[in-house]
């Protein structure tokens, strides 16, 4: 008797598979920095993503091109997708250059993002290194609507250079509010600029909060990310309230083809959000 | 003969994080010639290859150390605020600044004579280790956070 034949693999191309992205029109194309861009997108038709978490990532498709994972930097009315892209190599640097109008393929959210609600009546300290903010970006949205139900809300960005500073305007909203406590710094600058210079880590000293009611948010260079779970770690923060986001190469984004294993972490679907107390032995490790 | 220090400045250095908990005595004999000194923004506590003869402790603004040269614009390396100690070349043979030092706000100081306290020192050997216990951390930091900027973690 012979064998049942397999089943025909799915096609990609139709809609609901888990690689089929979701056509996206570019609404908005914002120059945040010269290799940097924060993408405006709405959906092409009427499917769309899931609501994203604050933290969770998407992948974005440049058509032809490929795929890379891109967190969520906000999120809007009728679907709409905020995120911030920096060219680092083929795929970003066509998003890079994405005009409005254009499609872009969408699929997701994934991963685990921040525990903000997990957080509700403690004090919140994030940091943000470089492109570590836009991922941060929504829960500290989250944070600000619901402001009441935490306690102190330090908010700490590093980046290289002034000129690296994304979501510059914002930022000095953000440092006109009375509701939380903001520190910029930057890691070099010239004459011009007036504020703090300092890897990100030299400011936590000056940061307020209680450290056995605090829960972080961490996001940037893995370096950084370690040393700053370390610091806040050592100022008292239990290491199972310090979240970090981590980056690797993810492809599929749905746990099944490794390329993004970290220790026993899949970083796609377990993380990219993770608490430091899983990861304080793996960050030193090289070639991980 | 010296004249005594200042008891406001007495108290001031007594209260700040280096000095904070150390023998009362000590303090008192690190705090003659001291001074309350500010600054406005702009103005320059320190000038690279000058005999460094002070440090500063900040009690109030922010300092920012520059380096440069006449082929090229300063560079900030890094800020110093309230809290922190302004100064180590006081400490270290030759006794000349490393860097600049411009205040990017305006700015309160207690300026402390480095001959004074490395006589201090010298003459009492426990508090000199327990003062250098308190000060090595400050280098400490620097070189740690130089480490890590030298790691230019943002341009990848």
């Amino acid at each position: 008797m012979l064998a049942e034949p397999p089943p025909e693999p799915a096609d990609p191309a139709d809609e609901g598979h888990p690689f089929a992205p979701i056509p996206y029109a570019v609404r908005a194309v914002a120059a945040e920095t010269p290799d940097t861009v924060t993408l405006t997108v709405e959906p092409r038709g009427s499917r769309r993503i899931g609501p994203p978490q604050p933290g969770q990532f998407v992948m974005l498709y440049a058509f032809g091109i490929g795929e890379s994972p891109i967190g969520v930097a906000g999120t809007g009315p009728d679907g709409l997708l905020v995120h911030t892209v920096r060219n680092v190599g083929r795929v970003t640097a066509a998003l890079t250059r994405l005009t409005p109008g254009d499609t872009v393929g969408v699929r997701g959210p994934y991963g685990h993002g921040w525990p903000v609600a997990e957080a509700r009546d403690r004090d919140i300290v994030v940091v943000a290194g470089g492109l570590g903010l836009p991922p941060l970006r929504p829960a500290i949205y989250r944070l600000l609507q619901q402001r009441e139900a935490y306690g102190r809300l330090e908010i700490v960005y590093g980046a290289r250079t002034p000129k690296d500073l994304v979501y510059y305007e914002e930022i000095q909203g953000w440092r006109r509010r009375r509701d939380l406590r903001l520190q910029v710094t930057v890691d070099a600058a010239g004459r011009e600029w007036y504020g703090d210079v300092g890897v990100v880590t030299t400011r936590l000293p000056d940061a307020r909060f209680e450290p056995s009611r605090t829960t972080a948010f961490v996001c940037g260079p893995e370096i950084m990310m370690r040393l700053t779970a370390q610091a806040l770690v050592a100022r008292g923060v239990a290491p199972e309230a310090t979240w970090v986001s981590m980056e690797r190469n993810m492809k599929c984004a749905i746990g099944l083809c490794g390329h993004c294993q970290y220790g026993p972490s899949f970083v796609c679907r377990d993380g990219p959000v993770l608490p430091y107390s899983s990861l304080a032995k793996l960050l030193p490790l090289r070639e991980l | 003969m010296t004249a005594a220090p200042d008891p406001e400045v007495v108290r001031a250095i007594g209260e700040h994080p280096l000095f904070r908990g150390l023998d009362a005595a000590f303090v008192h004999a690190v705090a003659e010639q001291a001074t309350e000194r500010r600054f406005a923004v702009d103005e320059r506590l320190a000038t690279e290859g000058t005999p460094a003869e002070v440090f500063y402790l900040v009690t109030d603004g922010k300092v920012a150390l520059e380096i440069g040269s006449a082929d090229q614009p300063h560079l900030t390396v890094e800020t110093v605020g309230a809290g922190e100690v302004l100064g180590w070349s006081w400490l270290v043979p030759p006794h000349r600044w490393r860097f600049d030092a411009r205040a990017v706000k305006a700015t309160r100081t207690l300026v402390l004579q480095g001959e004074v306290v490395r006589r201090t020192l010298a003459h009492h050997p426990t508090w000199g280790y327990l003062f250098l216990v308190r000060f090595m951390p400050v280098l400490a930091d620097r070189l740690e956070n130089t480490r890590v900027q030298l790691l230019d973690l943002h341009a990848r």
